[in-house]
């Protein structure tokens, strides 16, 4: 209801306040996005930023409700009424919008170099020859712990899986807290904050997930089940009924200060902030050795696109190289703290907690979830039953084996790489 | 003789004037949706334009083990659904009408009230509810086990595959007792008083006269209660989804044929929906109702004993 009421006042701000525009070259762009959570920081800070550098272009941010975004954009983007710049879903969504001509081309847009091609991967033709949005934010995964708990009983931030494993069993011999705290009954905590967060590296990162896209990986290999292997490991550190624990309980278990490790992601950071009554700190998956080459799940989560219909092109474009420059990042990753920006310019940031994750892009290598891209075109979707069968390795209803074994046999009943 | 000699009756308009608001209004909200999706079922996205397969999708369905595993495991379970409805829901009911026509109850009318509430509640709200409830962190339900020295038999029953099908018909089954309960204490009250007292007169009272008399006479109304159940259970969704997500988790052990139906139909998460696969689902789901109604009428409803008073 309210975001109805929302919309309705934006729509009438909108067009109110192209009637009442003095100069008649002045130039309105309109933003179609599901972030209503962001408007604020639109309406205050990223707007005008760019409003003043650039007189004569007016932007205005009319996003709609995440559920009701892509249906609705579908609908106004066949009506020829949608907004000139695009909110980009990562990967398929975003992709088909391209395919059918609703999104322009950015590969030769000015700013566009500002990002690597992980950054770029999810709003890219499969080629990678066609780039179609500017990337704007990521999360990364990784564990967040009560700072209070660890000193307390003097546990060192751990490296290595071992130090890892060795500091839960200390957390779980003193009693006072919950070693980690996660959940399977939303299925997906397991399969996200879990598996795809100590996943890459086993996998290598990029050098995986690129070769199981490609075919010469299977996800039956050692580098792909050894990350069920200690999921499985997790179990008993898991909280009392954890087979019931939803996300939201998580969430809570951590911030009310009774777990000690939050498998996390980065998007937590805004609200672990308000709620937590300790000091936090946060750590990247551990390494099998000290030394050993790290890699962090930096999932590529919001892009920005231009509507292949826009009358505005030049002014979008002009707001795009604007969202790709390092201007926009330092706004927009200071007021989403967890959003990390995508840019290749270090961003500074005035959080803690996100400065510490952002820091690992600088140690360990990035990577994307590794079955967002391609692999979850077809029936059964590899996506969802990856969200299955973590859970089912954590719950030891399947071991390892099994569980790679199904998402395997999955995804070869319509997934045939070209070799 | 007779037919030639009486004045040939005119058409008469006004049966089908007014009929028609009610052919047209159920035609357009029931009938033609329903057609859609049969066509749907038939035809197949290809390229993005829709091509006629002819069975094609239902090969799909029940050939491809990616589906008929999933399908087969939704049906099972929802079959489990409908058999503790009908052993729980239904029997209860039974019992509860029994007992609040009983005379000597007092307070009969708050009961009624209160156990028929549930009914009326949003799933989304019975489902959140249950979820606090029987959760293991922050629920009522290990906290009430342990006041009575039970605590071991706790498990957090929603994430355990064994349990979590079964906790949730029984969820659903509180939630829709009520209706059982005021169908049947109806129908006990219609009981003319005539026939009680001439069994009275004959020594048939209390547990006997219900079997032997009251029951017989409800049997009816069980049977239209029944069907009910079945309609509804095999339509289910809203609880599922609200409790357990479209997933319907732990390891698709609360799936039933309308939460299948709503993954593959509009898709969840990075699966994308395809509408011709889930309107196939929905055309088996509208021929396994409608068998099932069919067997009731045809078979049961014709040789129940109506009793006139």
């Amino acid at each position: 209801m309210t975001t109805k009421l929302l919309t309705a006042l934006l729509l009438g701000t909108s067009i109110l306040g192209s009637a009442g525009l003095a100069h008649a070259e002045d130039v309105t762009l309109n933003i179609e996005s599901w972030r209503g959570d962001d408007l604020a920081i639109w309406k205050d800070k990223l707007i005008p930023a760019f409003e003043a550098k650039n007189p004569g272009i007016k932007v205005v941010f009319a996003p709609s409700a995440p559920t009701e975004y892509d249906a609705a954009l579908g609908a106004k983007l066949a009506a020829g009424s949608a907004g000139d710049l695009i909110t980009c879903r990562p990967f398929d969504k975003s992709l088909e919008l391209f395919k059918k001509g609703n999104l322009a081309d950015l590969s030769a847009l000015p700013g566009m170099e500002n990002f690597s091609p992980v950054a770029k991967s999810a709003w890219q033709t499969d080629d990678g020859k066609a780039s179609f949005c500017v990337p704007m934010a990521s999360v990364i995964h990784g564990f967040i712990y009560n700072k209070d708990a660890f000193d307390k009983l003097g546990i060192k931030v751990p490296q290595t899986r071992d130090e890892f494993f060795a500091a839960l069993d200390k957390i779980k011999a003193d009693g006072t807290y919950i070693p980690m705290a996660m959940g399977t009954k939303d299925l997906w905590e397991a399969a996200t904050m879990g598996y795809q967060n100590i996943g890459p590296n086993y996998w290598k990162g990029e050098d995986g997930r690129k070769a199981l896209i490609k075919g010469d990986q299977k996800l039956t290999d050692k580098d792909w089940v050894a990350p069920y292997e200690e999921l499985a490991k997790w179990k008993p550190y898991l909280g009392d009924g954890f087979e019931a624990q939803t996300y939201p309980d998580s969430q809570n278990l951590f911030t009310l200060g009774r777990a000690a490790i939050y498998p996390a992601g980065s998007w937590e950071i805004g609200l672990f902030n308000t709620q937590a009554q300790f000091k936090m700190g946060a750590f990247p998956p551990p390494v099998e050795k000290a030394g050993d080459t790290c890699y962090i799940s930096d999932h590529t989560d919001i892009g920005m696109g231009l509507n292949a219909a826009s009358k505005h092109a030049d002014a979008a474009k002009t707001f795009l190289s604007w969202v790709a420059s390092p201007d926009f990042a330092t706004i927009y990753a200071n007021a989403l703290p967890g959003f990390f920006s995508l840019n290749s310019s270090p961003v500074k940031m005035q959080d803690p907690l996100a400065q510490e994750f952002v820091s690992w892009r600088g140690k360990c290598k990035s990577t994307i979830r590794s079955t967002y891209q391609i692999l979850s075109r077809g029936t059964p979707n590899l996506e969802n039953e990856t969200w299955v069968e973590s859970a089912n390795v954590i719950n030891g209803t399947d071991t390892p084996e099994a569980a790679a074994k199904k998402l395997q046999t999955g995804l070869d009943s319509w997934y045939h790489p070209a070799k | 003789m007779a037919a030639q000699t009486r004045p040939k009756r005119p058409f008469r308009w006004h049966i089908a004037v007014f009929l028609a608001p009610a052919v047209l209004v159920y035609t357009a909200i029931m009938i033609l949706p329903l057609a859609g999706t049969l066509q749907l079922s038939l035809f197949r996205n290809v390229d993005q334009s829709q091509i006629f397969v002819g069975l094609d999708n239902f090969r799909t369905l029940f050939g491809d083990p990616n589906w008929s595993v999933n399908f087969w495991n939704a049906l099972r379970n929802n079959v489990w659904f409908f058999i503790i409805h009908m052993l729980v829901q239904n029997p209860v009911g039974v019992l509860l009408a029994a007992l609040l026509s009983s005379p000597k109850l007092r307070f009969s009318a708050f009961y009624r009230t209160a156990i028929f509430v549930p009914t009326i509640l949003s799933f989304v709200i019975v489902g959140f509810a249950w979820k606090l409830i029987l959760s293991p962190l922050w629920g009522v339900a290990p906290h009430l086990l342990d006041f009575v020295g039970l605590k071991s038999l706790f498990t957090p029953w929603l994430g355990k595959e064994q349990y979590a099908l079964t906790a949730l018909s029984l969820v659903s089954v509180w939630q829709f007792i009520g209706i059982p309960m005021m169908l049947i204490y109806a129908a006990l009250l219609s009981i003319p008083e005539e026939v009680i007292e001439a069994a009275e007169c004959d020594g048939i009272t209390g547990l006997s006269q219900f079997w032997k008399i009251k029951l017989p006479l409800i049997l009816p109304s069980i049977g239209i209660i029944s069907i009910l159940t079945f309609v509804g259970n095999f339509n289910a969704f809203d609880l599922i989804y609200t409790a357990q997500g479209a997933l319907a988790g732990p390891n698709y052990s609360t799936d039933i044929l309308g939460t299948f139906l709503y993954r593959a139909f509009f898709g969840f998460q990075l699966q994308v929906g395809d509408p011709n696969m889930g309107a196939t689902i929905a055309t088996i789901m509208f021929l396994i109702i409608l068998g099932g109604v069919c067997v009731y009428l045809f078979l049961i409803q014709t040789r129940l004993r109506r009793y006139q008073f």
